[in-house]
């Protein structure tokens, strides 16, 4: 009869152990439960902020360019398509680099070098992007006007149809230079996590493939890259997720048009910038509303792209199983 | 246990002492601010326990605060309409000057060398012109010998005062401007590039060869860049300086309008700058707390009196005496 027996010490100690366990479960629950509490707060508190906005434009809000404060007439064309493509650039910069970056540190470097670089690429990390800004202002600007920008307008321009995304007045400013310096800001995110997992490869796998005669470019894309793919996709997704929302170093060197030029080479706009520059004197409810539309469209659009990023997993993963 | 009933009574001691202090809030426009904060430190070493809390959150957001009497005082660049401010019950002075000055980036030009009009600047920034040798710029400007360089605009990117005042004389003189554009803290910009800030905007055109920009004449002198001379509607071609944006403000007809009402730009004098520009404070007429509104009044007429130096200091001009006194006229009238 168990029900009248005092219960055993071990199982006493099971069931305070059990209590708190059940402590940390609701402790770590309630951690988790923090971040989609303020996910849903924000994106609640944005898309009501931004609906009169959202009304009254209607679904044109996001592909029609103009932008007149003094008409009290927004569409969003304009940053969204700045964002976009700065973000694009940056990636097609950032990716390759962070990749040879990380291959470097895992399989190439001496050991005693590894330390160092990784150090000195974390701190890459800590830069306030402020200093980007000023730095690609007063540096990297004045290097794209004077000396990258007169050959792309000279060399690329001719070229048809692509052309026309590489002609313009070389002022330095611009999406191409704001596409170049978000690449080189978000490299130490992408690189760091891809180190981490390169690192994290088992050496018995590695060393086999050595072991079948494997070259080390073998060894990458047979050993290394698909035992570490998901964290690989999951570290690019988080330097993306980084350039999208990415406001002072842009707002700096992207010129801050609102009109719409296909043109690399031409000043353009980003939602962060746009909402960074223009709050602070958006003087009336409709001016207000569209820049709150405008915050919750970048979020919508980061979901977006994440979105993607998990289901091309998904598929991989599937193709991989079959 | 002592050490925090120690410090609780230190604190309870220094309580009545904070509240017995006169605090006034402030908020609104950027273009004040350097000049308030300058103002209310040496306001606070003369009058003992007056502190000024000004936040400089820009004029859209000094407007709605007065308007929720959440502050003593706000300061917008763009006065209010005398049915807004009746509606609200706000009274509205102008504070402080300053100047508005076009700059432009060209090799072997010096400052104060070119000239130009408000309606070519408006076809300028419309987009209109856009070599520096077209034949309007060349026929004001033989000697100079323009370059066939393309004219890059340069405007500010985020709402400001300064770009109410230079949008605002730009539609005085040209109908176009008005038509296309129009005015506003902020505007839809025909063409050109967005800095942000003064700052942004001098460095832009200080990057970029054959930029034209517009910045507070502060800018100007600390940066050292090459200003052009803008016609004035007395047909003269005056340099900005402390005297000319003085005689703007002292031509400007504050007698025809209500409340002050009034943007000084385009001003008739013969030796006025054109784009000259003043920040107004709103205050509401029956205060809720008359003590600190009194403050403030005593506050502002001090500096009217006392802060023409400071404001010097910082190349923001002192209001002419005579429009002192205009004011000081409208405060016993209007303010309780």
């Amino acid at each position: 009869m168990s029900v009248a027996l005092p219960a055993s010490r071990a199982e006493q100690a099971r069931v305070r152990r059990g209590s708190g366990d059940r402590v940390f479960r609701l402790l770590v629950a309630f951690c988790a439960g923090f971040v989609l509490l303020s996910l849903g707060a924000v994106a609640a508190l944005m898309l009501t902020g931004g609906l009169p906005a959202l009304r009254n434009f209607g679904f044109a809000f996001l592909y029609r360019s103009v932008w007149d404060p003094v008409r009290q007439d927004f569409g969003a064309f304009v940053p969204i398509y700045g964002t976009l493509v700065t973000s694009l650039i940056a990636m097609l910069i950032a990716v390759p680099i962070s990749f040879g970056i990380a291959l470097f540190l895992s399989e190439v470097a001496p050991s005693w070098l590894r330390a160092p670089v990784a150090a000195a690429i974390e701190l890459l990390a800590g830069i306030p992007s402020i200093i980007y800004g000023m730095w690609g202002l007063f540096v990297f600007v004045p290097f794209m006007a004077d000396w990258v920008e007169p050959w792309i307008d000279d060399n690329l321009g001719a070229i048809p149809f692509l052309g026309a995304l590489f002609r313009g007045p070389p002022l330095g400013i611009g999406m191409l230079t704001a596409g170049i310096i978000l690449g080189v800001m978000v490299i130490p995110f992408i690189s760091s996590v891809m180190r981490d997992v390169f690192a994290l490869v088992p050496p018995t796998l590695r060393e086999s493939a050595f072991g079948l005669g494997a070259t080390r470019w073998e060894v990458v894309r047979g050993v290394v890259l698909p035992y570490t793919r998901t964290a690989v996709v999951g570290g690019i997704f988080l330097g993306l997720g980084r350039a999208l929302g990415e406001t002072m170093a842009v707002t700096f060197v992207l010129g801050n048009a609102h009109e719409f030029a296909i043109s690399l080479l031409k000043p353009g706009n980003s939602i962060a910038a746009a909402i960074a520059n223009e709050f602070t004197e958006a003087d009336s409810d409709m001016y207000r509303s569209s820049l709150v539309a405008l915050g919750f469209v970048l979020f919508v659009v980061t979901f977006i792209v994440l979105a993607l990023a998990k289901l091309m997993l998904i598929r991989l993963a599937r193709r991989e199983g079959t | 246990m002592k050490f925090f009933t120690s410090v609780l009574a230190i604190v309870l001691a220094a309580l009545p002492l904070a509240a017995g202090a006169q605090q006034i809030t402030g908020a609104g426009s950027t273009f004040v601010y350097p000049v308030l904060s300058k103002w209310s430190d040496a306001y606070s070493k003369k009058a003992a326990g007056v502190q000024i809390n000004y936040q400089s959150i820009g004029s859209g957001g000094g407007i709605a605060q007065i308007k929720a009497g959440t502050v003593t005082f706000g300061a917008t660049d763009k006065p209010l309409e005398p049915a807004e401010l009746q509606a609200a019950g706000l009274a509205q002075f102008p504070s402080v000057i300053g100047g508005i000055v076009p700059t432009v980036n060209l090799p072997g030009i010096k400052p104060g060398a070119m000239r130009l009009t408000g309606p070519l600047l408006a076809d300028i920034y419309l987009g209109r012109i856009v070599k520096w040798n077209d034949p309007a710029l060349v026929a004001l400007n033989p000697e100079l010998g323009l370059p066939a360089l393309d004219i890059t605009v340069v405007h500010r990117s985020d709402g400001s005062g300064t770009t109410y005042n230079w949008v605002n004389y730009l539609s005085k003189v040209s109908p176009d401007w008005r038509a296309k554009v129009g005015e506003g803290t902020s505007v839809a910009w025909p063409t050109g590039v967005g800095g942000k800030g003064n700052e942004g905007v001098a460095a832009y055109v200080g990057r970029i060869k054959g930029s034209i920009g517009y910045v507070e004449y502060a800018y100007v002198l600390q940066n050292k860049m090459t200003y052009a001379l803008v016609q004035n509607r007395a047909g003269k071609f005056v340099e900005p300086s402390l005297a000319s944006f003085q005689a703007a403000a002292a031509s400007a007809d504050w007698d025809k309008v209500q409340d002050f009402s009034l943007v000084m730009t385009d001003a008739p004098g013969e030796a006025a700058y054109p784009v000259t520009a003043t920040t107004f404070i709103l205050m509401h007429k029956t205060p809720k707390d008359p003590a600190s509104s009194k403050a403030t009044l005593d506050f502002f007429s001090w500096a009217f009196e006392h802060g023409d130096k400071l404001a010097e200091q910082l190349d923001y001009v002192p209001l002419p005496d005579a429009l002192v006194h205009q004011i000081e006229a409208y405060w016993k009238a209007q303010i309780r």
